[in-house]
């Protein structure tokens, strides 16, 4: 396989321009994986990794996806919170990545709430 | 922590919680004088000296939402079982230094792990943060600093996964080439 260089970064570039000039790029859905040290000792990586490999394949460009540290409910990790614009933010507990499919199937895409892996609706208040 | 990749991941975010522009990640493997290393460098806000002498205690954190805080603690005990040690140094309003150490073959040593899906991670996660991955196999390294690949992508996020598709096929053929 040849190296790759700064030019195919370019050409990765323009192409990506040019999707987003037919696509409206808008946020519509952040996706938090919670890595703190529990989650990460209990599997957050993994559940990061199929959750990237998802957003790839389904070509989508309105989810964002960011981690953040422990919230204190360490016996419940690996935690995903799924936020869809103007709704109550979803945690999900005990995730792992079959679980973290179908999430993403079903709730980010379908809008159609995985209340078995509900852990609480809204968001977390931080003292 | 079942591999070193995820111990660095843990590091890591504890630099990007302490708000760290840039974060190096250095790997030394030597398999001459039989040593790993792994060096996590942040230019984040640092820790007061208490902080540091505390730091590897167990039930210290500087978190409210718990009363225990491991991360530092357990990557310094696996240095340990390896027959390596560990060493933090921090400044206040400099950054954080964390080095561990490790008996490269000895076999209470943890696999490196996928180092690949954990910088991805990082990378993707935060966007807002400058990563330099630095990586040597007895003569052999290799680099990689997200603040070159940002300078050519202009407006296009980093974490784009067209982005993060070709970071990970530049670190691929980095390992490649040092594992050679």
């Amino acid at each position: 396989m040849a190296k790759l260089t700064i030019d195919d970064l370019k050409k990765i570039k323009e192409k990506v321009h040019k999707e987003m000039s037919l696509r409206d790029g808008k946020r519509r859905v952040k996706i938090t994986v919670h890595m703190g040290t529990c989650g990460i000792a209990s599997g957050a990586k993994e559940v990061m990794n199929t959750l990237l490999q998802e957003i790839e394949t389904a070509k989508v460009n309105d989810v964002v996806v960011t981690t953040s540290g422990c919230m204190g409910l360490c016996s419940r990790e690996p935690l995903v919170t799924v936020e869809v614009l103007n709704q109550d933010p979803i945690k999900y507990e005990y995730m792992n990545p079959n679980k973290m499919r179908q999430v993403f199937k079903k709730h980010v895409l379908e809008g159609e709430i995985q209340t078995p892996f509900v852990l609480a609706k809204g968001s977390e208040v931080i003292k | 922590m079942l591999e070193l990749a995820a111990h660095i991941l843990d590091i890591a975010e504890n630099s990007v919680r302490a708000g760290a522009e840039l974060i190096e990640i250095n790997i030394n493997e030597d398999t001459i004088d039989d040593l790993l290393s792994i060096e996590i460098i942040d230019d984040g806000q640092g820790m007061k000296q208490e902080e540091i002498k505390k730091a590897l205690d167990p039930f210290y954190t500087t978190k409210t939402v718990r009363r225990i805080g491991l991360g530092l603690p357990l990557l310094a005990d696996a240095t340990q079982r390896s027959g390596g040690h560990f060493n933090l140094e921090s400044q206040e309003g400099k950054g954080t230094t964390v080095q561990a150490y490790f008996g490269h073959s000895h076999i209470d040593r943890q696999p490196l792990g996928d180092i690949i899906n954990t910088l991805i991670i990082l990378i993707a996660g935060n966007p807002d943060v400058d990563f330099v991955y630095k990586h040597k196999y007895n003569s052999q390294q290799f680099k990689m600093d997200t603040r070159n690949i940002r300078k050519e992508i202009d407006d296009i996020p980093i974490n784009h996964p067209e982005i993060l598709k070709y970071i990970r096929e530049v670190l691929e053929e980095g390992f490649n080439d040092i594992k050679q």
